[in-house]
């Protein structure tokens, strides 16, 4: 799309953000063509440093690191593709609800919202794993950050849509016949895109920090492959106390390049999504190509003085 | 489309609406439009200019007849029918078709980010004005009316037309649902000088044209003298004057009206202003809460207005709301 | 008379490039004006007419993306010379408020709102001459009776007052210290009928007790009418015609200048307004030859092609236009 090509060349932070991307979903596709099933054990050597063959040394459990961190890569983006749509999904949807009928509607719903932000999230969560250890699947642990994660995305676009709605074309459309949903869908929703966008990406931020913390503590499914669970195992193993570095530095670099990645794709495209500078393209885009046109001319006769 | 009965098409009677602004623990009361009366004929389209300055309640009147608002007390009736009383969609199959608005500023009228022709289509589309395949062709037909057409707007962002062109969409758009009454508010006091008398121009053609009424919202009394058939001035919520447009203008007899034309700048080099105002009488901002609104700045006040409201009497072809005239 | 301003010739755009765009916009194509000590100026024209770029110019508070690629603007004080365009920052800060003020648009949003008036006044004053607070205070209380203000004025917060007093309250901030030149951009935009009356009568007063230059840029006419002595007219960036007011008002020359007068209401009859057909030119876009060729119902053959230059058609009266060959009389008259 002519939008892609436009922020690849002149948004540096688009651009590196999409390169690194690229990369880490270069390698989430490589983890379908891993030569080993992410939970083999004694697969190959153990405890190996990196070198042409393990090109990132192996595990005391016998597993290449290169090729888990595929998996662990697939699988938190997963877990953290699973938060976000349930968190944000929810908290968008009710928020705009909330904030364009407005209303006893909106007064419940805002009193809910209030509630659930007070809650601390970081420590419930750790109580729930902990309570639920040994039958947390990442899908159920996606579930669980998805659902402390709605409440405040959904006040602030409440915020965006009350504004919103007192704006003169929210009143033409209302005037031009458009039903509530159509309204809050296709009018005021473009102008919401550009915080979506930081909301996704945060969310994403947000579930893998999480995510990563709670495998730190031993608190998830410790047999499947994430980014997380990979350090688990390197502490479980004494990683560091016995300089085998390249077990605990794979899964935490890793997870460094995503975040950055990320972020930088973000802040390019948010830019570029802004109504501000949207309006500041698009009339300079047009004002190049505008020809010189006239409505017709009104009467000039009759003219009296 | 103009009604055959002899129902008025607007009927505003005793219509007040009051705000309640809250300052710590007290709340204080505002009444944005107090006591409104005014009607509206079905079968003699006219334009009828309210003018006042801010704070007058215009747009507030404006607000209430369009749905916008409810009103506290008074009642509001369109062809018979109490518009406070209607649902939001009874109001929009219905109401919303027969009472269209223009606003101020074009481009905030329409969203930046949608091409303007998409609400032409939108408006034919969700009251089945006519199906798909007509739908090019009958929005063309309302654009000549007002001076364009669709090959120059369509697939067209707003910012990329003029103030003057994005207006005449707007009026357009209004005009699709062959409304009988549009709400237009300040509809060119945000255009050049040179563009407005086109649009006023405008609104006259379609008054003849296409029998619809405008009830014409603006605080420039010059452009409200040139526009309207009958004028209600107002002060504070009140209607102070209200009447046909040459007497009104051309002689008022109302203490604020007055002191209104006196403050246009006349463009007439004979006719500029020679008196010096008194600055002072400026700084009276309290307009009066017991008797007549205008006692602190009238000069003609009288024991009596400071204590007792001021009836509406029928003075000379208009209604004034003073006690000078009873 | 002496000139207190000399625009030469002036030259300025906004350049900008975006996304690999790059577009030029000439506010200001080649306009030479010269202001008069002791008169007031008008500057009228519609929106996009460049009115406010001309007057950042002049003022010499234009920023990238504006820049002036062309021309003069010098400030003759008595003895005193200054090129705006080349002075340095220090010359810019002694003569701001003391000899040169500025009166903004939307002046309700210039004073301090967590400041009572009067620590404004003080603020202002102290930058210039060192004054104690009692001082500054007298000062204020006194040129505010002068101006018709009452005293309480000084004790308040901004949105104690009215929307309109704080316009006036702004302009007297403005003029405390009395300087030569005095700008005033909109001074009566957004404000009510009769709050305009009492700032233009403000503005006057304020010119004639002082003896200063004051330069008015507004759209409104209803403003030039009754304020100002001379008013130049622009369009698409230019001067198309500049003249006394009377002139302007009753006998215009430049066929624009003769639309905009006859379009305007006037309260005292109803008779058909015309409306001129079409509209202004984008300022990135300019026709070309003279910019309002086509929307001329006079335009000939040469005014496609050839810009017409700014000529004296007689003492006081400069027109671009080239149906105008010297005489006025030979000029059309819509």
């Amino acid at each position: 799309m002519a939008a892609i090509r436009d922020l690849f060349r002149f948004s540096p932070s688009f651009r590196f953000g999409a390169i690194i991307l690229a990369v880490v979903f270069g390698l989430v596709i490589l983890s379908f063509f891993s030569p080993y099933e992410s939970d083999d054990r004694r697969a190959v050597a153990r405890n190996e440093p990196p070198s042409l063959e393990f090109i990132l040394g192996t595990t005391s459990q016998g597993q290449d690191v290169f090729w888990m961190l595929t998996f662990a890569i697939r699988n938190t983006l997963l877990v953290a593709g699973l938060a976000v749509l349930i968190g944000r999904g929810v908290g968008v949807l009710l928020g705009m609800v909330s904030g364009y009928i407005g209303g006893t509607v909106d007064r419940l719903l805002s009193s809910l919202v209030d509630s659930v932000i007070v809650i601390p999230r970081l420590p419930l969560l750790i109580l729930i794993a902990s309570i639920m250890r040994g039958q947390m699947s990442i899908l159920t642990l996606g579930l669980l950050i998805g659902l402390l994660d709605w409440a405040i995305p959904s006040k602030r676009y409440r915020a965006q849509i009350l504004s919103l709605r007192e704006r003169e074309f929210t009143y033409t459309s209302v005037f031009s016949g458009m039903s509530v949903f159509k309204i809050v869908t296709r009018e005021h929703l473009p102008f919401l895109m550009p915080y979506l966008l930081a909301d996704v990406v945060s969310g994403f931020l947000f579930a893998i920090g999480l995510e990563v913390t709670l495998s730190i503590l031993g608190l998830s499914d410790l047999d499947t492959q994430t980014i997380g669970t990979q350090i688990y195992w390197g502490n479980y193993y004494q990683a560091l106390l016995t300089n085998r570095v390249w077990v605990l530095a794979a899964p935490i670099g890793a997870s460094i390049i995503v975040v950055i990645g990320f972020y930088l794709a973000s802040v390019g495209l948010s830019t570029y999504l802004d109504p501000r500078t949207r309006l500041g393209r698009l009339e300079v885009k047009t004002a190049v190509k505008e020809p010189e046109t006239e409505p017709a001319a009104v009467t000039t006769q009759g003219v009296t003085l | 489309m103009p009604q055959p009965s002899d129902s008025p098409l607007l009927q505003i009677e005793d219509l007040t609406k009051v705000f309640h602004t809250r300052q710590g623990f007290s709340s204080k009361q505002f009444h944005a439009v107090d006591g409104a009366t005014l009607s509206l004929q079905a079968d003699k389209p006219e334009i009828f200019t309210v003018a006042g300055e801010s704070g007058s309640g215009k747009t507030t009147l404006a607000r209430l007849i369009l749905g916008l608002e409810q009103a506290s007390t008074g009642t509001l009736s369109y062809k018979g029918r109490s518009i406070g009383a209607l649902s939001s969609r009874e109001k929009r199959a219905w109401y919303y078709k027969e009472v269209q608005p223009v606003f101020q500023d074009p481009f905030a009228t329409f969203s930046p980010l949608k091409r303007i022709d998409h609400y032409l289509y939108e408006t034919v589309y969700n009251y089945k004005i006519t199906d798909r395949a007509g739908a090019n062709a009958y929005i063309d037909g309302i654009l000549n009316e007002v001076g364009l057409s669709l090959a120059e707007i369509k697939g067209r962002y707003p910012g990329e037309l003029s103030g003057g062109q994005a207006q005449r969409v707007s009026i357009a758009r209004a005009l699709i649902t062959h409304p009988s009454l549009i709400v237009a508010d300040e509809p060119v006091s945000m255009l050049d000088a040179s563009l407005r008398m086109s649009i006023v121009n405008m609104f006259r053609k379609l008054k003849e044209n296409q029998h619809v009424s405008v009830l014409y919202i603006t605080h420039d009394l010059a452009t409200a003298y040139y526009a309207a058939d009958r004028i209600a001035v107002m002060l504070r919520g009140w209607i102070v004057e209200m009447g046909p447009v040459e007497q009104v203008l051309g002689d008022p007899k109302h203490p604020y009206t007055q002191n209104l034309k006196q403050s246009i700048p006349p463009i007439n080099p004979d006719a500029v202003w020679n008196e010096k105002m008194d600055l002072a009488q400026l700084d009276s901002d309290a307009f009066a809460h017991v008797g007549c609104k205008y006692a602190n700045r009238c000069p003609h006040v009288m024991e009596k207005c400071r204590t007792h409201e001021p009836p509406n009497i029928l003075h000379e072809g208009r209604t004034v709301k003073c006690f000078l005239y009873e | 008379m002496t000139n207190i301003i000399e625009a030469v010739n002036l030259k300025a755009h906004y350049i900008s490039s975006a996304y690999g765009v790059k577009r030029t916009v000439k506010a200001v194509d080649n306009i030479s004006i010269q202001v008069k000590a002791g008169e007031i100026y008008g500057i009228a024209g519609e929106s996009g007419c460049g009115k406010s770029t001309l007057l950042k110019v002049l003022l010499g508070a234009h920023r990238p993306p504006l820049t002036v690629v062309g021309g003069s603007v010098k400030y003759h004080f008595g003895a005193r010379d200054l090129d705006v365009l080349t002075m340095d920052e220090r010359t810019r800060s002694d003569i701001r408020w003391k000899d040169v003020s500025y009166i903004p648009q939307g002046s309700m949003h210039v004073l301090n709102p967590v400041r009572r008036i009067g620590s404004s006044f003080y603020d202002f004053i102290s930058a210039h001459q060192p004054v104690s607070r009692r001082d500054s205070h007298d000062l204020a209380r006194a040129y505010l009776s002068e101006l018709g203000l009452p005293e309480t004025v000084l004790t308040s917060y901004p949105h104690q007052l009215s929307g309109g007093m704080r316009q006036r309250v702004t302009i007297a901030l403005a003029t405390i210290l009395w300087p030569k030149l005095i700008f005033a951009d909109e001074p009566t935009t957004a404000l009510d009928v009769v709050v305009q009356r009492g700032v233009i009568q403000l503005l006057k007063e304020i010119q004639q007790k002082e003896g200063s230059t004051l330069v008015v840029i507004t759209h409104d006419m209803g403003v030039h009418a009754n304020l100002v002595n001379r008013i130049a007219v622009l369009y698409a960036g230019k001067v198309v015609e500049e003249a006394d007011t009377n002139t302007i008002l009753k006998n215009p020359s430049h066929p624009y200048t003769q639309y905009l007068i006859k379009s305007l209401p006037r309260l005292d009859h109803r008779g058909e307004r015309v409306s001129i057909p079409g509209r202004p030119p984008a300022l990135d876009n300019v026709p070309k030859g003279c910019p309002f060729h086509p929307r001329c119902p006079f335009v000939m053959e040469k005014c496609k092609t050839v810009e017409p230059p700014v000529i004296t058609v007689r003492a006081g009266h400069r027109v671009a236009c080239h149906l105008v060959t010297g005489e006025v009389s030979h000029a059309a008259t819509i």
